[in-house]
């Protein structure tokens, strides 16, 4: 399944779990070859998100078993190791504006099974 | 426009983050060359590194920081000539760079007296991290360590040698005091007789005339013909600006050294400039790092020629220092002759506390003074003295606190004028700090993110937190000490609330008292808080996602994201069966093992997916969980007691592991420590505990609110002479009291030293009843302890539990690819991280 988003670049979703695997309001690694991906579930509001497993404070593969919760309404994950919270909306570090922001990835569910889509260059 | 750096220490590191934040990239092109391999780091904490701190976790900012921020940064290649005429600079590696304007922040070396021997094999400066590198080294070999220079980069390096484990370490000063140039004579003897019963031996008036020895150091031989024996030296005896470079440039510098700067931080050549410990400004060189960034602030608004030009006009030279546990803080002037002043002393040689203030004739200001041993009050009294504020009628106030009444001495640091500097690391004013309170930011993280007061030494920290509060009343709102914005309520408050309506989620709180979906902080206080006043199973009901993550996988995550295990073994005693079966375990499952602090054996390098698998083993061999990972009891620790000992008068052992049994898995606002001595000798340390108990020939003492860590402190005697089931029920009240009302992540002892009426309080409550809660509070307690179950076999017994601890998702057992180790004396461990 690929879903065109502007003219050089596509989308590749790719089956991750089901979305049962997840726990609600909590946060699961899915490996995509060698790419481990942070995936959250926010089951208050139905909302799914996915970034790049690695914390980029001391790349430690961390950050799907960090707490999830929000700022001001804006999704975030804070790291198990430092604390250090990261935007699941945009990847960017909230605790410390110097720190390297997360690559984000989309997320789709369709019957009880979780999609995460990896950007393709045409 | 292009801004070549010659240098990367801290102030030229704080350069670039200001001069970035004043032109764009396209505006300015900056390169920076740095002599040392490492990107600038923070010399101001150098000792740390010998604390535990990694060379990385010194660093300003990571090397990726300069380059996403558009800074060439060249490192371990110094400039070696800057050619005025055609404007450029060559390094040692060869680059040639063209500048428009040149910033020199060579910053210094330390100065080495010429002293013959020198050379020798054990000699060390203490400057770079590649010097304490060496002194790392070397320092297993020596047994008695020697500093000459007892200022204060000397009693830092002194603190370098007692952190590197020689015990044996020596001051030699040529002066005949220590400090000379910032503390008086009184407060040097004070500092030295606090020092000396730290271990550290200290000489004055020692003019050393040669290093021994053939080859390597065997000793010191003074002027007075006296020798020390020594196999380590470590010269700190002062700086010597870096102004070699400006030198050969045709700069002009000082006569002893500096590079000479205009108030604007020009040398001869407008177009250089030399900011830091370089610069000689005045005929004066600033060896702190606050005047640094303060020049580095001058460059960077001049360079980008901003509409209000600052200018440099002098900084105030005041400190406040930890020296080796000792606070040292000089403010103002502090030798202010007596003729111009009066001077009001507070000396106490019993707790080694000596207070001056030097204040005008006419006793309206304070013009400076010396604190030490006790600094607590060095912000209050450099604001005081540097905004001119006006004394109170009895001057000594602003020393002591006012005495006979409860109001508070001055006016506080709410009494400043506006432009009074709090945040001297980064310049920030009162007023500045105020309005950003004003503006909504009303926690203390909005105010450092906004304004950055407090992100360098933290020294100013409390005088931020007051002002936050005190710009918060002012404006009239009511202060309450709530948990973050998803929950309204004060700890205390919010258990409560979750005991009257029978909450056992966190879904239920945030439904009942909440809004939003809740974060990091308040979700651990909420599931700490039900399960103090449930003791359900942790990971029931969804509320796994909301315990801290080492709660979440009961165990303790370590670097590289492996875990580590730690079984009970109750009051430290353990059967040489159940020994076999930890090495058994160890073995199978390659786990790096070391004796822990509490009489425990920790296992470390376990991957998530064989927690299950390692407590399995474990329970069937009739362990349980020693919860290591949580907000709980950890251990009780014990002497053998009078099983054994000759001295001992009760059975400690059989006394730690009853109690150690009945708190088991008890959850609270933070960890709870124990443990029992069998007699006054005190072998179990019981007094740094968070309840410590002691045999006396009567019975028990029971000491509550002792801390180790960062900040000691003894426990206090709660109750002497006690049977063991009263000790007991005192220590049932004392947890649960505890347990009720303490704010989230406070140890007892902190939360003791908070409470209202200390002690005295205490004790009326949990001794006298005063209260009449302490009938409700063993029952609660009572309650709790039936309901203990070890929660790692409910998780092995459990196939949907033992499920969750898996790395991915989608490939069940699989372990993380990334996780590396290396070897060690014979042991595994953690691969060091970036």
């Amino acid at each position: 399944m690929s879903t065109a988003i502007s003219t050089n670049t596509t989308v590749e979703w790719f089956y991750a779990c089901n979305v049962i695997d997840v726990p609600p309001n909590g946060g699961v690694c899915v490996k995509y070859d060698d790419v481990q991906i942070a995936l959250f579930r926010f089951a208050r509001r139905d909302a799914w998100y996915a970034t790049q497993n690695m914390c980029p404070h001391r790349q430690q593969m961390a950050l799907s078993r960090g707490m999830t919760g929000t700022h001001d309404g804006e999704p975030k994950v804070a790291c198990p190791f430092h604390k250090k919270t990261f935007s699941l909306e945009d990847g960017r570090c909230l605790s410390d504006e110097t720190e390297c922001s997360l690559t984000t990835y989309p997320v789709r569910v369709e019957n009880e099974k979780v999609y995460i889509g990896i950007m393709q260059e045409a | 426009m292009k801004i070549v750096i010659i240098g990367n220490g801290m102030v030229s590191y704080k350069f670039c983050e200001k001069i970035i934040s004043k032109l764009s990239a396209q505006a300015a092109e900056i390169v920076v060359f740095g002599e040392e391999p490492r990107p600038a780091y923070d010399r101001v904490h150098l000792s740390e590194f010998f604390a535990g701190k990694t060379a990385d976790d010194l660093l300003m900012a990571p090397a990726d920081w300069y380059a996403s921020n558009h800074i060439t940064l060249h490192l371990g290649d110094p400039v070696q000539q800057i050619d005025r005429n055609t404007k450029t600079v060559h390094s040692y590696k060869g680059i040639t760079e063209a500048y428009d304007y040149l910033v020199i922040a060579t910053g210094s070396s330390a100065f080495v007296p010429p002293i013959p021997g020198v050379d020798k094999k054990g000699v060390f400066i203490y400057r770079t991290i590649e010097d304490l590198e060496l002194m790392r080294d070397y320092a297993p070999k020596a047994k008695r360590g020697v500093v000459i220079g007892g200022g204060l980069l000397g009693l830092e390096a002194a603190k370098a040698l007692l952190d590197l484990g020689i015990s044996d370490t020596h001051v030699i000063e040529f002066a005949p005091r220590l400090m000379p140039r910032q503390i008086d004579e009184s407060g040097s003897r004070i500092l030295e007789q606090q020092l000396k019963q730290l271990g550290l031996q200290v000489h004055t008036n020692k003019n050393t005339s040669e290093v021994i020895g053939e080859d390597t150091i065997t000793g010191l031989q003074f002027a007075d013909e006296s020798i020390l024996e020594a196999d380590m030296l470590v010269i700190s005896a002062g700086i010597k600006p870096r102004d070699e470079l400006a030198k050969l440039s045709g700069l002009e510098t000082g006569h002893r050294g500096g590079i000479v700067v205009n108030e604007y931080l020009q040398t001869t050549d407008p177009e250089i400039y030399a900011i830091g410990e370089c610069a000689l400004y005045h005929g004066m060189i600033y060896g702190l790092v606050a005047p640094g960034y303060e020049m580095a602030e001058v460059v960077a608004t001049h360079i980008a020629g901003e509409a209000q030009q600052k200018t440099f006009t002098g900084f105030d030279m005041s400190t406040k220092l930890k020296l080796i546990g000792v606070d040292v803080a000089s403010f103002g002037d502090p030798f202010v002759p007596a003729e111009t002043s009066r001077s009001i002393v507070f000396e106490d040689t019993m707790k080694g506390v000596y207070k001056r203030i030097s204040i005008t004739n006419d006793g309206k200001y304070l013009l400076g003074g010396i604190l030490i041993g006790d600094a607590d009050a060095y912000n209050m009294l450099l604001q005081t003295s540097k905004n001119k504020v006006i004394l109170p009628p009895n001057p000594e106030d602003v020393l002591l606190g006012a005495r006979g009444g409860s109001q508070e001495a001055g006016p506080g640091v709410l009494g400043l004028p506006d432009d009074a500097i709090i945040c001297s690391c980064e310049s920030v004013s009162k007023g500045a700090i105020c309005t950003a309170v004003e503006a909504g930011n009303e926690t203390l993280d909005a105010v450092k993110k906004c304004t950055k007061a407090g992100t360098c030494c933290g020294g100013c920290t409390p005088m931020v937190k007051d002002l936050i509060t005190g710009t918060m009343k002012a404006q009239g709102k009511y202060i309450r000490n709530v948990i973050c914005e998803h929950f309204a309520y004060s700890r205390q408050e919010l258990y409560d609330l979750i005991r009257i309506k029978d909450v056992r989620s966190f879904d239920e709180a945030l439904d009942h008292y909440g809004h939003g979906d809740g974060c990091e902080v308040c979700k651990p206080v909420v599931a700490s808080i039900m399960a103090s006043l449930w003791n359900d199973m942790i990971l029931d009901k969804g509320n796994d996602v909301v315990q801290d993550s080492n709660d979440r996988f009961l165990a303790n995550i370590q670097k590289g994201g492996t875990y580590s295990v730690v079984p009970r073994i109750p009051g430290g005693e353990i059967t040489p069966a159940k020994l076999l079966v930890i090495a058994q375990v160890a073995l199978k499952y390659n786990l790096y093992t070391k004796i822990t602090g509490g009489q425990r054996i920790d296992l470390f390098g376990a991957h998530l997916s064989d927690l299950p698998d390692i407590w399995e083993e474990l329970i069937a061999a009739g362990f349980e969980s020693g919860h290591a990972y949580g907000k709980a009891l950890r251990t009780v620790k014990s002497c053998v007691g009078s099983t054994w000992c000759r001295f001992g008068l009760h059975d400690s052992v059989s006394f730690a592991i009853q109690i150690e049994e009945r708190y088991r898995g008890l959850r609270a606002p933070h960890k709870i420590k124990s443990a029992v001595s069998g007699c006054i000798r005190e072998c179990a340390e019981a007094q740094s505990k968070d309840f410590g108990i002691i045999a006396t020939e009567k019975g028990w003492n029971l000491y509550v609110g002792g801390n180790g860590g960062s900040k000691p402190q003894h426990a206090i005697l709660l109750a002497a002479d006690l049977d063991s089931e009263t000790c007991i029920r005192y220590i049932d009240r004392f947890l649960m009291f505890y347990i009720k009302t303490a704010d989230p992540l406070t140890r007892t002892a902190t939360w003791l030293n908070k409470l209202d009426g200390g002690i005295t309080y205490l004790r009326n409550v949990l001794v006298n009843d005063s209260l009449g809660i302490a009938e409700e509070l063993e029952k609660e307690m009572q309650a709790l302890v039936d309901k203990y179950k070890c929660e790692w076999k409910e998780v092995v017994d459990n196939p949907e539990l033992r499920k969750r601890f898996n790395h991915f998702v989608n490939a069940p057992g699989a372990k993380d690819p990334t996780v590396k180790f290396d070897t060690m004396r014979e042991q595994k461990k953690a691969a060091e991280w970036k």
